[in-house]
C-alpha cells in the first residue's frame, strides 16, 4: 500500500504523508479526515515540558512509551535567568533521568533537530508552534501543547485532523539585499496573520531549487505567523546533499501528485520583492522597508530560529564588516544552535560582531521571547529578525517591535534606525 | 471533574487576533508551573488587572483567530483558572483550540458572536447542543459542529481527567476503529 500511496496523482504532500503514516498506510486519507499518527519524534522545550512534566504525572501514568523518542530541549531561557527558571529547567533534567529520554541543552530546538534527526517522510510533534520548521526536509512537523505532548509521551500516538492544503509557487531570482524571510513576511502580509490556519503550505516553483536548506527552514519556521498545521518543501536534489552531508537517509520521499487539490494558489516572483518590514503588533503589517526607513530604534536583535542560522549571521556580517553599530543603539547577535555559535566563532563572524560593538551571545530562544538576553523596557523600539511583533512579546507592553530580515536589522543597528540594507551589501 | 453542561454568565468581549503573547507574556509563564500563578497573568496585555476583575463563571466572546502565535497551553490554562468557564469565538488558532480541548476550556467557534454580544452580556453556552444563547432575548447561535470525540473530551474534563478515567486516551478508539475498517 506505501507504493501506491506514494505514487498517487490526487494526494498533496499533506494527505500523502498522514494517508502513508498513519495506521500502517491502510487507508488513503483526504482534508477534514481525522486520523491517528505515531510520533518518530515527540519534544518539548523548557517552556511547554515542565508543564507537559506536570500533566504526564497528573495522568498517572508511569513510563514513556519510548524514551528514544521524546526529546526535551533546554532553549528557551538558556542558561538559566533566575532561580524559577533553574528550578524549572532541573525539572526536566530530573525527569529526563526518571525516564532515560533524550536531553540537549543550549540549541534552539528546531534547528537541534535539524541538524541531528529529521529526516524526510517523519512525523514530528513538538511543543512548541515553530515546529514545523521540520517541513523544510520533507517531514510531517507541527507544534501541540503541553497535555497533548504528556499523552504522547505516554503511548506515542496522536489524532490529527487532514488539512486542505495551498500551493505557493515561487519564480525567478532575488533582487540584491532580498532574502528567504522576505518571500515569507511578503506571503503573511497577503494572506494575513490567520490566513494560513489549518492549512498545509507547499512551496514549489522553479526557483525553490536555488533556495538553500537555511532558507527553506526560515520559510517554514516562519510559516507558523500565519496559522499552518504544516509548511513543507519536497525532497530535490539540495535535500538528498544535506542529508548525505550529515549522513542520514529519507524515511519516505513524499512528492505530491500532478492533479492534487489546492484549496488556493499564490504566485511569487523574488524578483519583484523588496525588503519587507511588519510594523509592531501584528505579524501581518508588512510593507517594503522604504516605508518605514527612517523610524529611530532602541536596539536591532539578529537571531532566533528564524533567522539565526549561520547563513543569516554571515549576511549580517557583510553589512557590519568594518562599520560601527551607532552609539545609543544595541545590537544583540544571537546563533540558533551550538553548532552555528561554533562554527560563528572559528570563522571569525564572532570577533567581527564585536568589533562592530554587537553583543554576540550563546544560542537562546532569550531576547525573541522577552525573557532574557535583550529584554525591553518601556517604549523602547526594536527591529528583530525573530518571528513575532505581538505587544509585549520582547518585554514591556509599551514597547514596539518591528521585523525584518538580518540584514534590514544589521543595516539598521549601524544607523541607529530602520535602514535599507542595500547600501551596505 | 465533568465540565458543566450549561455555563452561564457575563462575557467579557474581545477583539479579533487576541494572541497568546497578549492572553500570558512568555517571562510570566515560564518561571511558574502553578495553574493559579498562571492565572494572575492572565490577559495581562491589556489590562495588568484583569484577574482581579473577572468573576468565577464569566465567559469570553472573542473576534477571529483567537489564540494565535505560541503553543503555550499557559495561555488556556490562565484563562481557565482566572475563572473563564468557555470561550466562544468567531475563530480560534490551531493549537489554543486544540489545547482548549485538551485541557477542558470549552471552545465554541461561532461566526459572527463578537458582533452580536456586548461587553458583560449574560450568555449561556450549552455543551450539549454546542450552542450559546444569549440570556436577554433567548436567540440561539450555533457553533461549528466538532467531531464527537472532542466533544466527549470536553465533557470530561480534558486530557487528565479521560485518562483517568479510561486508562486511555479518546483517539486510541478511533486508531482501532479505523484499523479494523
Amino acid at each position: 500500500m506505501h507504493q501506491a500511496i506514494l505514487s498517487d496523482d490526487s494526494l498533496t504532500f499533506a494527505e500523502k504523508i498522514i494517508s502513508l503514516r498513519a495506521n500502517g498506510g491502510e487507508k488513503i486519507h483526504r482534508p477534514g479526515d481525522i486520523t491517528v499518527l505515531t510520533a518518530d519524534i515527540a519534544m518539548a522545550q523548557d517552556s511547554t515540558g515542565p508543564l507537559a512534566i506536570r500533566v504526564f504525572r497528573e495522568m498517572g501514568v508511569e513510563k514513556v512509551w519510548d524514551p528514544s523518542r521524546v526529546h526535551l530541549v533546554i532553549d528557551h531561557t538558556y542558561p538559566a535567568s533566575d532561580e524559577q527558571v533553574a528550578n524549572l529547567h532541573n525539572l526536566m533534567r530530573e525527569f529526563v533521568k526518571q525516564h532515560g529520554c533524550r536531553i540537549v541543552e543550549g540549541s534552539i530546538s528546531h534547528q537541534h533537530l535539524m541538524e541531528s534527526h529529521i529526516v524526510p517522510g517523519m512525523v514530528l510533534f513538538g511543543a512548541d508552534s515553530h515546529t514545523c520548521q521540520g517541513g523544510a526536509l520533507g517531514a510531517f512537523a507541527t507544534g501541540i501543547g503541553s497535555s497533548e505532548m504528556a499523552a504522547l509521551w505516554a503511548t506515542g500516538n496522536l489524532w490529527v485532523r487532514v488539512p486542505e492544503s495551498v500551493k505557493v509557487n515561487l519564480s525567478g531570482e532575488f533582487k540584491r539585499g532580498v532574502y528567504a524571510r522576505d518571500i515569507i513576511s511578503h506571503f503573511i502580509g497577503m494572506v494575513g496573520e490567520d490566513g494560513g490556519n489549518y492549512l498545509s503550505l507547499e512551496w514549489k516553483g522553479p526557483s525553490v531549487k536555488n533556495l538553500s536548506m537555511a532558507s527553506r527552514a526560515c520559510i517554514s519556521n516562519n510559516s507558523m505567523e500565519c496559522g499552518c498545521k504544516l509548511s513543507v518543501f519536497e525532497v530535490d536534489g539540495l535535500t538528498e546533499e544535506y542529508l548525505g552531508s550529515v549522513n542520514r537517509k529519507p524515511m519516505f520521499k513524499v512528492h505530491a501528485g500532478k492533479k492534487a487539490n489546492y484549496k488556493d494558489e499564490h504566485d511569487i516572483e523574488l524578483g519583484k520583492l523588496e525588503p519587507q518590514v511588519a510594523e509592531p503588533g501584528n505579524v501581518d503589517k508588512v510593507k517594503s522597508v522604504r516605508e518605514v526607513e527612517g523610524t529611530p530604534i532602541d536596539q536591532s536583535f539578529i537571531g532566533s530560529s528564524t533567522n539565526g542560522r549561520y547563513e543569516d549571521l554571515v549576511i549580517a556580517a557583510k553589512v557590519l564588516k568594518g562599520r560601527k553599530v551607532k552609539a545609543g543603539t544595541r545590537c544583540i547577535v544571537t546563533p540558533a544552535s551550538r553548532n552555528v555559535f561554533e562554527q560563528a566563532i572559528k570563522e571569525g563572524l564572532a570577533e567581527l560582531f564585536l568589533e562592530a560593538g554587537a553583543v554576540f551571545t550563546n544560542a537562546t530562544c532569550g531576547a525573541c521571547v522577552g525573557t532574557h538576553l535583550g529584554v525591553l523596557g518601556e517604549n523602547e523600539v526594536c527591529i528583530s529578525s525573530s518571528p513575532r511583533n505581538y505587544m509585549g512579546r520582547m518585554g514591556a507592553t509599551s514597547a514596539k517591535i518591528y521585523l525584518a530580515s538580518p540584514a534590514v536589522c544589521a543595516a539598521s543597528a549601524v544607523e541607529g534606525r530602520i535602514a535599507d540594507p542595500r547600501k551596505y551589501l | 471533574m465533568m465540565t458543566p453542561t450549561v455555563l452561564r454568565g457575563r462575557a467579557w468581549v474581545w477583539p479579533d487576533d487576541v494572541n497568546t503573547d497578549i492572553i500570558i507574556p512568555f517571562r510570566f509563564k515560564a518561571r511558574t508551573n502553578d495553574p493559579y500563578e498562571m492565572a494572575k497573568y492572565c490577559m495581562y496585555g491589556f489590562d495588568p488587572e484583569f484577574y482581579k476583575k473577572v468573576k468565577q463563571g464569566d465567559l469570553f466572546v472573542a473576534g477571529r483567530n483567537f489564540g494565535g502565535g505560541s503553543s503555550r497551553e499557559q495561555a488556556p490554562v490562565a484563562i481557565k483558572y482566572s475563572g473563564v468557564s468557555a470561550v466562544v469565538a468567531e475563530s480560534f488558532a490551531r493549537i489554543f483550540y486544540r489545547n482548549a480541548f485538551a485541557i477542558g476550556l470549552p471552545a465554541l467557534e461561532v461566526p459572527g458572536i463578537s458582533k452580536e454580544v456586548k461587553q458583560f452580556d449574560e450568555l449561556e453556552v450549552n455543551l450539549q447542543d454546542w450552542s450559546a444563547k444569549r440570556v436577554k432575548d433567548g436567540r440561539i447561535f450555533h457553533a461549528l459542529k466538532v467531531t464527537d470525540f472532542l466533544r466527549g473530551l470536553m465533557q470530561e474534563g480534558g486530557l487528565v481527567e479521560y485518562y483517568k478515567h479510561h486508562k486511555s486516551f479518546p483517539w486510541e478508539r478511533l486508531k482501532a476503529a479505523t484499523t479494523t475498517s
